[in-house]
């Protein structure tokens, strides 16, 4: 889980505005390879939209994003479909796993899993279901593959999201409040998996209220207020001698 | 003079109603099956940002739904050939000027019911198509689309036996359906009842057997895994011996 080389990530200077008002206001972030860091703040601080515009969910209205020094989400198509187009290829690249799960409801754990490599990868079936497979079982769950979402529970289908998101073997991996959604407990099984995937050297960034979980996996941990970082610090000195006032106000009233 | 059982059975068994119903099914399902692509179109153009797009499919709804469905056949039968020539061919039959009425104005319904159901999928399905770097088409196709049918097809069950009953009404433009062929036995004979009450009896088959594929098609997008519904189901007994 060491972090070494050139970034994988590095996004700079990113600002979103929704109606005049600034949610997201220059904040700049990068990560090499198989380095995880974790986003805290309270809620409506800009963390989702953040990760959203990294995602280019969003397209940001400001800032520059580069993946393995590529530059992307830029684009200069004027027809929006080729400019979708473009944008589709760039967001392959990048997991995104939501709060909410957001599991196709129609599709089977399986076909959730392989629906992305059959679509957008277009491998053949055969094999897209052979990773999807493994994917299911490296998060635990090889025996539920045939089961629809409505059939497992709130754990479960995040880690079948979690399985969705890494079968596409995405360069980053953003996780937007992963167990917030989730009954007590079941947060730890879903936790579990994350924590495996930093061991295994993924670069992740992880916007959470976990804050055990976000110590033991980040090498970073970053503080976000109104749109800022206000902090930024590796977890040992972060947790234990925060410099700004927010950051210590916020983890007081997290304990 | 009372119900004569065995008109009425001769009726029903009649190549001429026979060939009605086949007419009332063929014209009913082919319109039927127009005005959901027709109907999703306008729902997709209601529901797109751009301007133009909208307010044509806002004037499409709003004029269909306003002037009744037979106006619309009369004036497609009767009227059109005569501003258009072409019309006046061979070619232009009662069936296709039925079809072209009934499809129309039952694009504007499919219309309304497309739009609520694409509104009611969770906006963070796309999000979530996106996210895995599917196009817009690629999202529509694989993930909305699939939401979409199963929240409409109760209500547009409803649309295809509304639409089975009113193909009667291209019995003003001279179709032979069953309710045509009806009017024409009793035309002859004066034998009101037992010539309604067959092509009632069609119909009423027709919608039942309609019911059933409805049934079926609702079960075939509950998404849950089926058990067995006769005998018990099978459990897993691995390592039990």
């Amino acid at each position: 889980m060491n972090a070494s080389g050139p970034p994988v990530l590095e996004a700079e200077g990113i600002s979103k505005v929704y109606e005049g008002q600034s949610v997201v206001d220059e904040v700049s972030v990068g990560l090499a390879r198989g380095e995880v860091k974790a986003i805290i703040g309270p809620s409506g601080s800009g963390k989702s939209t953040l990760l959203r515009c990294l995602a280019l969910l969003e397209i940001p209205d400001g800032g520059r994003i580069r993946l393995e020094g590529e530059p992307i989400g830029e684009t200069h198509h004027r027809l929006s479909f080729a400019r979708e187009r473009e944008l589709a290829r760039d967001r392959a690249n990048i997991g995104m796993v939501f709060q909410r799960f957001n599991l196709f409801p129609h599709l089977r754990a399986e076909d959730n899993v392989l629906v992305g490599l059959t679509t957008v990868r277009k491998l053949p079936r055969d094999e897209a279901q052979e990773r999807a497979r493994q994917m299911l079982q490296r998060v635990g769950l090889a025996e539920r593959s045939h089961a629809f979402p409505s059939e497992l529970s709130g754990g479960q289908q995040q880690r079948v999201a979690i399985a969705r998101a890494l079968v596409m073997e995405p360069k980053v991996l953003l996780f937007d409040e992963p167990t917030s959604a989730l009954d007590p407990e079941l947060v730890r099984e879903v936790l579990d998996v994350i924590e495996e995937l930093a061991a295994s050297g993924m670069t992740m960034i992880v916007v959470t209220h976990e804050l055990e979980f976000a110590r033991g996996i980040a090498n970073e941990m970053l503080m976000m207020d109104e749109g800022s970082v206000v902090e930024r610090a590796d977890p040992s000195t972060f947790f234990t001698s925060p410099e700004h006032s927010r950051t210590r106000q916020f983890l007081d009233h997290m304990e | 003079m009372t119900f004569d059982s065995g008109l009425y059975w001769d009726a029903l068994t009649s190549s001429e109603f026979l060939h009605g119903a086949f007419l009332t099914i063929t014209l009913a399902l082919a319109s039927q099956a127009a005005a959901t692509i027709l109907g999703f179109l306008l729902a997709l153009m209601r529901n797109s940002r751009g301007f133009p797009l909208r307010a044509a499919s806002g004037v499409y709804v709003w004029i269909f739904r306003a002037i009744p469905t037979l106006l619309w056949l009369l004036l497609i039968w009767n009227a059109l050939p005569q501003l258009i020539p072409a019309l006046t061919e061979e070619w232009f039959t009662p069936f296709i000027a039925g079809f072209i009425g009934l499809s129309l104005a039952e694009a504007a319904y499919m219309a309304e019911i497309f739009r609520s159901a694409l509104l009611s999928v969770d906006p963070e399905q796309r999000l979530a198509a996106k996210a895995l770097g599917m196009t817009p088409f690629q999202s529509m196709r694989k993930i909305v689309l699939p939401q979409v049918i199963r929240i409409a097809i109760p209500p547009s069950g409803n649309e295809l036996i509304t639409m089975l009953k009113f193909t009667s009404l291209t019995s003003v433009i001279s179709l032979q359906e069953l309710l045509t062929v009806a009017q024409q036995n009793i035309a002859a004979t004066f034998r009101y009842a037992e010539f309604y009450a067959a092509a009632a009896t069609y119909y009423l088959v027709i919608v039942s057997v309609l019911m059933v594929g409805q049934m079926q098609l609702e079960r075939r997008y509950e998404w849950r895994t089926r058990v067995r519904r006769w005998g018990l189901p099978r459990v897993r007994t691995e390592g039990a011996g």
